[in-house]
């Protein structure tokens, strides 16, 4: 592993219109790992995905990806260097077929899945490649939001709670999918208040509160500090 | 020969054909407004006013540099066009984060000055812009004469629109306009140069406008007023197909072209109102319009 | 691109003190009685009325949120209303404007329950579409005598009294019924019901789950609105003695837009200043043919661009700052 990060968060600040929600994030995501960001409703972890991917119009601070400074990029430039973004609400084009949500984000550096190999690990997306978007189960959809970038050569995904309202076999599947993701070397932040999900299939967590990264674990201090951490979650 | 309650057919289908052109012209500024609204949002006042200019800059290569017809269908929508994508950089670009009800006033405005513009330096008198020679004449179809260029017209504009359609339903372009309807930011983070599209859409739809300026050129005359009243039957057309489908905006304008020109048929006082009149009743009936969500 | 949620609606945040605004009254009442021994009272008087014109607009796209792009069909079809009762059944100057006025709000009604459930953009399409439809009546109705108009309307007599052939008897008249135009909508604004129209046009969403009935405070804003539009339009016709096309067609609509906009919309009074430098405007410009239309045009682009509170707005702005500072 290289010694600098693929993802470097430094002292993150901003919000919507007046409302600041970020005040000074900052973590780090290594080349390969899985890393989550947990934290109760609007602790601020949604609103960092965004400023990753450029959507949040005020920011400010240092977002270094790959040693490209992207704060002040517009998200099409960082969506080049090579993010892929599965946002909270997936995002699917209600008005495009599964097909065309699927070949949609343009391949923008070699390395990606082709689409047989992604269409090998969600068999679904293949029955369902004619249907509307509109048309799929909350399940479904996930896995076309997931799907989707992963041909594009994206080497970091952003996965916003990909568990949210799913059901618990949905949820294990997507688990399993992470895992085979994270086996053929992609890196990935993840968005999550289920920890109970998050320390099956991540690296380290970074906990959030008001904005900010409050603390930090690996996976092998789960276990032992697993009460302290569901205190601070509040659950 | 049959007649039709008391019409002679030659005038029925005279009339109909008449509609079927005028049809043509909603159906393609109707298609470029929907266009720009899928994406912009905004409603485009000065899409007559383009319109006009389409049709000048035919009658000015004609004037001063002696390109014919043929090659104004190509540089006329390029002019217009061009003309656009400068006023979506400079000023509507600007726009985006207001009311949607600002950029319709300062298209409004613009068309009141490019309109103003073309009367002080052009007259109000309107310039005749010939048929091309091989499109002249008159071809005899048994119930009717049909004027060759007003075939052509409908022809013309008929493949315009289902190009227009294949390009967007068909194609990766096509995908990309769609989705970015539905929601730009996130497209624009899979590396979409959203932006930039937004302006050559812009560019695009009134450069439809430019088209179908020239192709009216030798109809209706060339004259700075030309696009002002259209402008307005083609708000009606629109507020009735909703502005919802690409498809939509289409079948209406040529439906609601022959409507007219029947109501001229039937009851020639009420041929003005009649699209208005259609207007209203739909909005008693189904408020989003023909094709449009609620 | 995407639509902005939370941009600001057209006009919001009307700022007014009171005592300010008497102060204002008695020097505007003062100034309206010295005009007309400076200036030439028909030009004054076709500017009252605008100014009437754009405060009973406004009060729909200021307060009610929603832009009509069809006013001049309530302001001509009234013009035509009066002019015609004057002239061919002889009914006296008030009861002709009365009549006008109510023919109007009527239109106003037809208007509004097409168009209300509509929002933005489509309202204006829609409102921009019937005034068409109106106007091609006009042009073809046989009592609007087309391209002529109707003309020779007789000025008559005030309640059988007042003999309205003298200019400046008719401009106290009109005087009076512009200004008190004005002062009904200003205490629409302000009234309990004018508060419901601004927390409609601020957001819709809530006002309904308060209870308030959204269509209906909008259609009484509506007919309101065109019932003074049609007030304006009944009573210019005594001005100039007729009633033609140029007061029904899509371009007055537009010009009364800018007059609002110019003005300030965000304000009661601003429209009627902005009527004003319009009027003032197209008085010095009329011989210069097109540019009328192009300078419009541009002040247009202009007020959208870099001025969206208009002048109203910005003085406002101005009083506040050197407030501030001493």
């Amino acid at each position: 592993m290289t010694s600098s990060p693929l993802l470097s968060v430094r002292n993150l600040t901003g919000g919507y219109g007046d409302t600041q929600v970020l005040f000074g994030m900052a973590f780090d995501v290594n080349e390969g790992e899985v890393v989550t960001l947990l934290g109760r409703n609007g602790a601020g972890k949604t609103s960092t995905m965004k400023a990753i991917t450029g959507l949040l119009s005020k920011r400010s601070g240092s977002i270094d990806f790959e040693g490209s400074e992207t704060i002040s990029l517009a998200p099409h430039h960082i969506g080049r260097l090579g993010l892929g973004y599965c946002p909270e609400e997936r995002g699917i084009y209600g008005g495009l077929s599964v097909m065309e949500n699927l070949l949609l984000p343009p391949v923008i550096r070699s390395g990606g899945l082709t689409t047989e190999q992604v269409l090998e690990l969600f068999p679904r997306l293949r029955e369902r490649a004619r249907s509307k978007g509109t048309n799929l189960s909350g399940g479904e959809q996930q896995m076309l939001a997931i799907a989707r970038i992963l041909r594009t050569g994206a080497r970091l995904l952003l996965l916003d709670e990909p568990t949210e309202g799913l059901a618990p076999v949905i949820v294990q599947q997507i688990g399993e999918i992470i895992s085979k993701l994270r086996d053929r070397g992609y890196t990935i932040l993840l968005v999550e208040q289920n920890f109970r999900f998050a320390s099956t299939v991540a690296d380290r967590h970074y906990v959030v509160e008001h904005g900010q990264v409050i603390d930090s674990l690996t996976a092998a201090e789960v276990t032992s500090r697993q009460s302290h951490i569901q205190q601070l979650l509040g659950v | 020969m049959f007649e039709l309650i008391g019409i002679p057919p030659q005038a029925f289908f005279g009339q109909v054909m008449l509609g079927l052109i005028n049809g043509a012209f909603y159906a393609m500024l109707s298609l470029g407004l929907a266009l720009i609204f899928g994406l912009l949002r905004i409603i485009n006042f000065a899409h007559g006013a383009l319109y006009m200019i389409g049709a000048f800059v035919a009658w000015l290569i004609l004037q001063y540099s002696g390109i014919g017809y043929w090659g104004a269908l190509i540089v006329a929508p390029i002019v217009v066009g061009a003309l656009g994508i400068a006023i979506e950089v400079l000023f509507i670009r600007r726009l985006y984060e207001l009311d949607h009800l600002y950029s319709l006033l300062f298209t409004f405005g613009l068309a009141l000055v490019l309109e103003g513009l073309f009367r002080e330096f052009f007259g109000s008198t309107a310039h005749p812009y010939p048929i091309p020679a091989e499109l002249t004449g008159v071809q005899n179809l048994g119930l009717m004469f049909l004027p060759i260029y007003r075939g052509w017209v409908v022809v013309a504009s008929i493949v315009v629109c289902l190009l227009t359609w294949f390009l967007l339903e068909r194609t990766r372009l096509g995908s990309y306009l769609r989705a970015a309807t539905e929601n730009a930011p996130l497209l624009q983070t899979f590396g979409v140069n959203v932006p930039r599209m937004v302006t050559l859409t812009y560019g695009f739809g009134v450069g439809l406008a430019g088209l179908a300026g020239v192709l009216a050129a030798p109809i209706y005359q060339v004259k700075p007023t030309m696009g002002a009243d259209l402008m307005i039957v083609v708000f009606a057309v629109v507020v009735i197909g909703g502005m919802g489908s690409i498809g939509g905006a289409i079948f209406t304008g040529f439906l609601l072209g022959v409507v007219e020109g029947l109501t001229k048929v039937f009851y020639p006082e009420a041929s003005t109102t009649v699209i208005f009149v259609v207007m209203a009743l739909v909005l008693l009936m189904k408020p989003a319009g023909l094709f449009g969500k609620a | 691109m995407s639509p902005n949620a939370s941009a600001p609606a057209l006009g919001a945040t009307p700022p007014t003190t009171s005592t300010a605004k008497l102060a204002l009254l008695i020097v505007a009442c003062a100034v309206l009685a010295a005009a007309p021994f400076i200036l030439y009272p028909v030009f004054l008087m076709n500017a009252l009325l605008f100014m009437l014109f754009a405060c009973a607009f406004n009060l729909m796209l200021g307060f009610g949120g929603l832009l009509s792009f069809g006013h001049a069909a309530f302001f001509g079809m009234a013009a035509y209303i009066a002019g015609h009762s004057a002239k061919v059944w002889g009914l006296p100057f008030e009861v002709s404007v009365l009549l006008g006025t109510a023919g109007g709000a009527a239109l106003g009604l037809v208007f509004g329950l097409l168009a209300i459930r509509r929002q933005g953009i489509y309202f204006a399409m829609i409102t921009l579409a019937l005034s068409q439809m109106v106007y091609f009546f006009a042009l073809q109705a046989p009592f609007t005598h087309g391209e002529d108009g109707i003309q020779s309307i007789p000025r008559g007599l005030l309640f059988g009294l007042i003999d309205l052939e003298n200019d400046r008897v008719l401009y106290a008249v009109i005087a009076i019924i512009a200004v008190g135009g004005m002062l009904i909508i200003d205490r629409v604004v302000h009234s309990p019901f004018g508060q419901v129209l601004k927390a409609i046009r601020d957001n819709e969403p809530r006002a309904t789950s308060l209870g308030y009935d959204i269509d209906r405070h909008k259609l009484i804003a509506f007919v309101l609105s065109a019932a003074l539009s049609g007030m304006a339009g009944a009573t210019k016709v005594f001005v100039f003695r007729i009633a033609t096309l140029s007061d029904i067609t899509w371009h007055l609509s537009g010009e009364v837009v800018l007059m609002a906009l110019l003005g300030g919309v965000a304000t009661v009074w601003g429209p009627a200043l902005g009527a004003l430098i319009v009027i003032v405007m197209q008085h010095y410009l009329a011989s210069f043919g097109a540019w009328v239309t192009i300078i419009q045009g541009i002040t247009f682009m202009a007020c959208v661009l870099l001025f969206r509170e208009g002048v109203a707005g910005v003085f406002i702005k101005v009083v506040n700052r050197v407030r501030g500072a001493s």
